[in-house]
Parts: C-alpha cells; sequence; structure tokens
C-alpha cells in the first residue's frame, strides 16, 4: 500500500511540477560544454588554487574573444594585517562627479541598458544633512559647487556587520579579512535581496548583458572586484580590490580634483585613516541601524 | 641608489622630512627665473605690475601682502621664508605651512590635498604640491563643469 | 519478486486509470482547460523573452528591485497558509461539514504554493544558478538568510500538503483505512507549518531595518491576518464553483462555507485593526519614516500612482468587513460571493502591490521611482496564475471522485456491487474511529 502511496504522489506531483520541468527545458536546451563546464563552477571560497587557475585562464580567453584585450586577472588574497576604511571630506566635495566615471572607467562598468554607477553623488540643501529624503540625484548645472547646497557622495559602506552579507540565501557575497565586502559574481543567483537589504543603496544589479565599449575596459582586474560582469548578478564598490591589494589608491580617491578623498589601514598607526579619526569629527551614515559602516565622512576640524 | 632616491624627493631642511611631489605647477618658459630677474634692477616699492606678469591677478592677502613678501627679492628662483631662509620651489608648502598652519600639518599626514599612487610598499606615490590646487596667487577654486547626472529611469 | 509485478501493474492501471480521468471531461471542462493552457503558453513566451534580455525586460530597477513577482508570491504565500483554517475545525474540532473539503482545501494550498514558488523563480535573476540554494550541494546560507529559511519552509508545506491529501485519497480509492497513527501527526503539524510559512515570508520583509516600511514589529501578525481572510475567500468561491460544476455527488455544505466565512469575518476585523494600529503610529509620532506610508495613502512630492489603489482597496475591506458580520449578509450567497470577491481583490492590492512597493519608495537614498508593471509582467503572471488555476483542476478532477467514491479500486473491480449507502457508511466509521 504505502508504495502505491509514493507512485501516486509522485504522479501527483509530476503533474503539479510539469510547469516548473517545462520551464527548465530552454534552459537545459542550449546547453554547450563550456555552459555546462560555467553552470558547476563551485564557489570561489571552495576551490582549491588549481581549480582557480583554470578558472582564471578560462576567463582570460573568453575576455579576449569578448573584448580583444588581455586580461590580467588577479585573485590576490587579502594582505595580513589589513583593514580598510574610506574617509571622505564633506566640507570639500563639490559635486563634480569626476569620482563616479572614474570608477565606470576602472571597474568596468555597463554603460548603458543599464547603466551602473556605484557612487552616487546626493545635493542636500543647507541646512539638512542626515535627512536624505529630500536629496537630489540628478543635479546637472553649468557649474558646481552651488550656492546653498553641499554634496555628499554615497557608496558601499562597507559595513562591519552587513546586513547584504546576512541575507544572501546563496552565500554568494562575504567580507573578506581586510573588511571589503566581495560578491562572486559567478555564485550569485539574482534574488536581489541583498539590494532590499542595502540601507545605503550600495548595490546595483545587471539587469542586461552589461555593455562596455571596448576601447575604454580596463584589463587589470580582480576576480572579486572589478572584471567584467555578466547579466543577473549583483555588484557593488569593492574599495578598487584590484589596487589596495596592491597599496595603490582606490580610483576615486586619485580623480576627486579637490582631495576630498581619503583611503587606509585602520590597523597602520601611520595611515592617513587614522589621523582622520583621531583628530576629525567623524560621524557615518545611519549609524543607528547598527550597521557599523567603514565609510567615514568628516569636516575640517 | 641613494642618489636616484634621492632624485625622486626632494629635502625640507628644516625639518628634514623628505615628500614625493610632483613638479610645481609653472608656466611654460617661466623658470628659471633668472634668466630675466639676474639682470634687472630690485624695485622694492608696491605697485601693480603692467609691463610683464600683468596677467597675475593678486588676490591672496592682497592688502597686507605683495610679490616680493613671498619670492625673494635678489634670487627670484627662490622662495622666502618669514625668518630669511631660501627655499626651492619644489618645497612651497613650507611657505604656505607659515600662514597656514593647521593645512599644513594635515597637508603632511595627508589629509589635506590630494595623493596619488602607491600608498604603502615601495611604489611609486605623488603628493601635490599647494599651489598643484591652489593657484598661489589667486588662491581660491574655480567652479568646474559637473560631469554628467545618472540616467534617470523613466517613471511610468 | 511476484509481489514487485503485482504492484508495478496495479501502479500502472492505477496511473492509466487518472490519466483517462483527467482527459475525459465535459467540453466546458475542456473549454477551460484549453484557454488556461493558452494563457500558459503565452506566459511561458513573454519569460522566455525575460530569459533572453535579462530583467531588463521588466518594470523594475535598482530603485525597485522587487515588483509585480514578489507581489504575487506574498499573497499566494497568505492564500496557502490559509488552509490551516480548514484543517482545524476538521482535525481538532470534528466539524463535520468542514472534514468532507478540507481534502480539497489542501490540495488548494499546494497549488497555491506550486504557484508562489514558480513567481519567485520566474523573478531570479539566474534561474540557472538556482542549485546553488539547496541545502549540502549548494551553499544555502541557513539560519542567517531568511529566503533560505523560506524556501525550506514552502517546500516543507508542499511537501506536506501533497502527502497529506494523497494519503487519504489513495487510502479512500482502495476503501482501506488510513492509519490515523501514521498520519495524523503530519496533519497536526500542518497547522503550525502554516502559520510558519507565513511569519517566515513576513519576516524576510520585517528583518530589514534599511526599509522602516517594512521594518514593523507589527508585519507578521498583519501577514497572518490578511491571509486568513483572503485565503478562505478564495476557497469559498471555488467550493461553489466545483458544486456546481462536478458531475460527481460531492458534499459541500452551505454550513461549511458559513462557518469558513465566519472565521473570516474575525480575521478581517484583526486586519482591520492591525492596520489602524501602524497608521496611528506613523501619523501620530510623524518621523520621518512616516514617507512611505504617505506615498501610499496621499502621494509624495507629487507622485500618487498608488493611492487610488489603496483607498479602493481599504474600501473593498471594510465593505467586506461589514458583510462578513451582519448574519443576515453572510448567510446569504449572493451577498457571500460579494463580499468574498472584495476580499480577495482588496487583500491582494493591499498586501500585494500596496505593500512591497512603497517599502521601496522612497529608496534608502531618498529617491522617488514609480513603478508599475509592464506588459511582459502582466503576462507572466498571468501565466503562472493559469498554471495555478489547472494544475489545480486536474487534481480536483482526480480527487473529487475519489472523495464521491465513484472513482476507486473497488468500483474498478466490483462496479455493481458497491452501493451508495455502503460507502457513505464505511466512511462515517472510518471518521468516527479516530
Amino acid at each position: 500500500m504505502q508504495n502505491k502511496r509514493y507512485t501516486r504522489r509522485e504522479f501527483l506531483r509530476n503533474a503539479s511540477l510539469a510547469a516548473l520541468g517545462g520551464l527548465t527545458i530552454p534552459v537545459f536546451s542550449s546547453c554547450t560544454k563550456e555552459e555546462a563546464e560555467d553552470f558547476l563552477q563551485k564557489h570561489f571560497r571552495e576551490m582549491t588554487p588549481e581549480e582557480k587557475k583554470r578558472i582564471i585562464a578560462k576567463l582570460e580567453q573568453r575576455y579576449l574573444q569578448k573584448y580583444g584585450r588581455k586580461f590580467q586577472i588577479s585573485t590576490q588574497e587579502a594582505v595580513p594585517d589589513t583593514f580598510w576604511a574610506y574617509g571622505l571630506e564633506l566640507s570639500r566635495c563639490i559635486g563634480c562627479r569626476r569620482c563616479v566615471y572614474a570608477c565606470v572607467k576602472e571597474n568596468n562598468h555597463s554603460r548603458h541598458d543599464p547603466q551602473l554607477q556605484w557612487i552616487r553623488v546626493l545635493r542636500l540643501k543647507r541646512g539638512n544633512l542626515i535627512n536624505l529624503e529630500n536629496s537630489e540625484h540628478y543635479y546637472d548645472p553649468d557649474l558646481v559647487p552651488e550656492k546653498g547646497f553641499i554634496y555628499l557622495p554615497v557608496q558601499c559602506q562597507q559595513c562591519q556587520e552587513p546586513p547584504c552579507v546576512k541575507v544572501c540565501p546563496v552565500h554568494a557575497t562575504w567580507q573578506e579579512p581586510d573588511g571589503i565586502v566581495v560578491v562572486d559574481y559567478n555564485w550569485c543567483i539574482g534574488c536581489r535581496y541583498c539590494i532590499a537589504a542595502c540601507p545605503y543603496k550600495g548595490r546595483v544589479f545587471n539587469w542586461a548583458e552589461p555593455n562596455i565599449p571596448k576601447e575604454e575596459i580596463n584589463p587589470s582586474v580582480h576576480y572579486l572586484g572589478n572584471r567584467p560582469r555578466m547579466k543577473c548578478a549583483v555588484e557593488k564598490c569593492t574599495f578598487c580590490i584590484q589596487r589596495v591589494r596592491q597599496g595603490r589608491y582606490p580610483a576615486c580617491v586619485e580623480a576627486c580634483p579637490t582631495g576630498t578623498r581619503k583611503f587606509g589601514n585602520l590597523l597602520d598607526p601611520n595611515s592617513e585613516m587614522r589621523y582622520i579619526i583621531d583628530r576629525k569629527r567623524v560621524f557615518r551614515l545611519k549609524e543607528d541601524l547598527g550597521t557599523e559602516p567603514k565609510f567615514y565622512y568628516f569636516f575640517e576640524a | 641608489m641613494f642618489l636616484l632616491g634621492v632624485c625622486f624627493t626632494s629635502f625640507a631642511n628644516g625639518a628634514g622630512e623628505e615628500f614625493p611631489v610632483a613638479p610645481p605647477p609653472m608656466t611654460e618658459g617661466m623658470f628659471p627665473c633668472s634668466n630675466c630677474h639676474a639682470s634687472m634692477e630690485v624695485n622694492r616699492k608696491k605697485r601693480e605690475l603692467k609691463e610683464e606678469h600683468s596677467q597675475i591677478k593678486l588676490h591672496h592677502a592682497e592688502t597686507m601682502r605683495w610679490c616680493l613678501d613671498c619670492h625673494d627679492a635678489k634670487n627670484r628662483d627662490k622662495l622666502r621664508l618669514y625668518n630669511g631662509e631660501l627655499i626651492n620651489f619644489t618645497e612651497s608648502y613650507r611657505l604656505c605651512g607659515e600662514c597656514h598652519g593647521p593645512q599644513y600639518r594635515d597637508w603632511k599626514a595627508g589629509i589635506h590635498g590630494k595623493r596619488v599612487g602607491y600608498f604603502t610598499g615601495p611604489g611609486k606615490r605623488i603628493y601635490y604640491l599647494c599651489a598643484h590646487c591652489h593657484d598661489p596667487h589667486e588662491p581660491k577654486f574655480k567652479p568646474l563643469k559637473p560631469e554628467p547626472p545618472p540616467i534617470k529611469p523613466k517613471d511610468s | 519478486m511476484e509481489k514487485l509485478q503485482e504492484l508495478l501493474n496495479e501502479t500502472w492501471h492505477f496511473y492509466k486509470r487518472t490519466l483517462i480521468l483527467v482527459a475525459r471531461g465535459s467540453k466546458l471542462y475542456y473549454a477551460w482547460c484549453i484557454s488556461l493552457m493558452a494563457i500558459i503558453a503565452i506566459g511561458f513566451l513573454f519569460y522566455m523573452r525575460q530569459h533572453d534580455l535579462g530583467l531588463i525586460a521588466t518594470k523594475m530597477n535598482d530603485q525597485v528591485s522587487w515588483g509585480l513577482y514578489i507581489a504575487n508570491f506574498t499573497y499566494l504565500v497568505g492564500a496557502a497558509a490559509a488552509a490551516v483554517l480548514l484543517v482545524i475545525p476538521s482535525y481538532v474540532y470534528h466539524f463535520k461539514p468542514i472534514k468532507e473539503i478540507v481534502v480539497l482545501g489542501e490540495l488548494f494550498a499546494a497549488s497555491s504554493i506550486v504557484m508562489a514558488i514558480l513567481f519567485v523563480m520566474v523573478d531570479l535573476g539566474r534561474l540557472d544558478r538556482f542549485w546553488h540554494m539547496l541545502p549540502l550541494i549548494g551553499s544555502m546560507n541557513f539560519p542567517q538568510s531568511l529566503l533560505a529559511w523560506d524556501v525550506l519552509a514552502l517546500n516543507g508545506y508542499l511537501f506536506l500538503n501533497l502527502l497529506i491529501p494523497v494519503y487519504l485519497l489513495v487510502k479512500f480509492y482502495y476503501r482501506k483505512e488510513p492509519n490515523w497513527k501514521f498520519i495524523l501527526p503530519f496533519i497536526l503539524v500542518s497547522i503550525p507549518m502554516a502559520v510558519a510559512i507565513h511569519t517566515v515570508t513576513a519576516f524576510l520583509y520585517n528583518g530589514l531595518p534599511a526599509r522602516p516600511f517594512w521594518n514593523a514589529s507589527i508585519l507578521a501578525p498583519r501577514f497572518l491576518a490578511s491571509a486568513f481572510c483572503s485565503g478562505p475567500a478564495i476557497i469559498i468561491i471555488i467550493f461553489q464553483i466545483i458544486r456546481k460544476v462536478s458531475v460527481h455527488h460531492i458534499e459541500i455544505e452551505d454550513s461549511a462555507l458559513f462557518k469558513i466565512s465566519e472565521l473570516i469575518a474575525y480575521a478581517m476585523f484583526l486586519n482591520l485593526f492591525l492596520l489602524s494600529a501602524e497608521i496611528f503610529k506613523e501619523y501620530y509620532s510623524q518621523t520621518v519614516h512616516i514617507a512611505s506610508f504617505r506615498y501610499l495613502f496621499e502621494g509624495l512630492h507629487g507622485h500618487k500612482e498608488l493611492v487610488p489603489w489603496i483607498w479602493s482597496a481599504m474600501t473593498m475591506n471594510v465593505v467586506a468587513f461589514i458583510i462578513f458580520l451582519i448574519p443576515q449578509t453572510r448567510k446569504r450567497l449572493t451577498t457571500l460571493n460579494l463580499g468574498c470577491l472584495l476580499i480577495i481583490i482588496g487583500v491582494w492590492i493591499e498586501k500585494g502591490p500596496g505593500f512591497v512597493i512603497p517599502g521601496f519608495v522612497p529608496d534608502p537614498l531618498g529617491e522617488i521611482f514609480e513603478y508599475f508593471p509592464n506588459h511582459l509582467e502582466l503576462m507572466v503572471s498571468f501565466g503562472i496564475w493559469a498554471t495555478g488555476l489547472l494544475i489545480f483542476t486536474l487534481l480536483m478532477k482526480v480527487a473529487i471522485p475519489i472523495e464521491a467514491g465513484e472513482f476507486s479500486h473497488v468500483s474498478y473491480v466490483e462496479r455493481s456491487f458497491r452501493r451508495e449507502e455502503e460507502y457513505q457508511g464505511w466512511r462515517q466509521d472510518s471518521f468516527k474511529k479516530w
């Protein structure tokens, strides 16, 4: 009797899931060997060094075909005794958005359909800082700074208690030992729960296959950072992981014409960030949410 | 090796510190100033310059200072500190720091101003001089044209 | 070996018979199934377009990153949870009129869960990577991620709501008595499970401090209250349709429907009370977090797309509540059906778009984007609703004849010898025994 029940249940379940089965058919029908390999690719953190090398070689091959450039894909791990933090001097930001576009170039963002930008500069009326509801994102005057306004650039705050890491159902995003929250783009399933969970709108989604102009491609990339992504994966600022692990400033720090942006290692007592936290009045956005961001805003003296 | 290292850095005589600064932003063909000034007479009268350097509009404490308070009168290739010490243009931050103390302290720590390149390890780094961002004669920042805003998603 | 042979033969016969059962029917049945399949096919084609282009084919974007699909998902999980309102009266209180229909209600819950899972699947950007979510094989982020909990809870509830009705139906088919010692624990577990699936769905919104509209403790109770309104309302309508179109004699008594509607009245009161509690808290304290509420009920900085929707939903809910409250309107089928329709649509608006979209408006950086689903999303959603209805129709096509005693092992073997009364008597005894 029990076996009959199982077969009966099986029949019903098959009938019920016929539609589900139908949905997967097109997914599997166009399966080449390469796509099968992609499908079965492991989580980055579970790969052995040999597997990582193989994946890197495969990706380099693919990028060469797609973009015509020889890529150097690094999988460099966190440098020991580093804990990165960012500083932004609000009294100096003039809202020119050069950081936004330097980031776009350095990190191989999709330029249009969809247009992805990891940094967003908000314009706030003087007298109001914390309530971001009155911010303007699409200001486009002839010259900046405009009188009566201040500018607040926001990007991923690399929280110590990241809500996005907590809610990801597949561990596709995690915090590296040097404090950077990264995404394994090949593991992300595109559920966008992390985008709903982020209080700073730090994460953006590749709604379609990214459009990167070939001549503007940056070929020195990191696997977890700025390598060209694919459609329907989440991405975010990685503090230019390809640069900082080699000891270089992030692209936005170098692009800022007013020297607003600062970067450093919190574990190094001589670093710029320690100086700032010790001597300047720093604050962090939405501290009351308990996310412990590592992005410190400060004002002169 | 040591000499090579010397080439990439500049000395700060009094403080003994070395900062890897970028070359000072001189107008093309101006330096060395002594090409013209070595043969000229020194006129210490405070006046508006009409024959040369007329394009320089001094808007930097112009009621209290003028050209020869910073540029040494006898050796125009050097800048003059308050105690009479002469310094190179590559160390101009020491001169700015005489009045702008807090900014100078912050600049030395890297908080004020701009640094590019490598912040750790042996890689090349460049510190921008004060003069790179602030024109010493007209230091106030000029407004810039902003880059375009993000594409606004179309409301339904 | 011989037993296995016999078992396989029986299974094949059974399978064949159920296939014949679903393949034959009245003209109305064919028309219904074929139109549903047409809608499913259209929805599928649109989904393929979305699969090719990426989710840019929908109207969702970084500002409003969840839309119609997740709105429908939330509503359907609630509808599925409502089966518990049938399970409790039947198995805990032994209320006979509902006992007749509880199995059908559980199959309704199963179809609803399948629809909910389908909505999540079409919303995923990379469906081909779904295996990353499986525990042990992939890397499921349990227990930190509420989505992981939701996957486990929904699939567990689906399993229960297929196991229990199928077990009972198969036992009826073979005229054997169900082993209550075996199945009763599952039935009793399905009661807290129903509450659990909807609580977990509520928690997945609730646990996000980034979205103050959702980060309210009242969310889980409100979800349950609105689920227990809308689900039973759908059940009432569906059972009346079944009663009308089914050629088999299935006992769906009016008293069963009226008892369910009484439960809806309580649930709707709770829903309205919790809503007013939320509104008081927001409008009296007047913090900045009122922004999403303002957007929903009044419009924010000139953006007022959802305002007419939510006010019609509120009106529908209040009118329905009054209908269900007054016994005269509740006990008359015409007004009861009107009330059910009002509740189904009103709660859908309130819990679907009226809940998911204001969570994203304004976004964490203060931007306002008004989302409205586009053609593709609507077509895919209709396709999935049609899938659920088709599954439910096929399940009913098999379950009702079994329940009515007209499709059974015995009737296959000794068709002429079983009489209706004998069957009914056997069933009464069976229920009394446990």
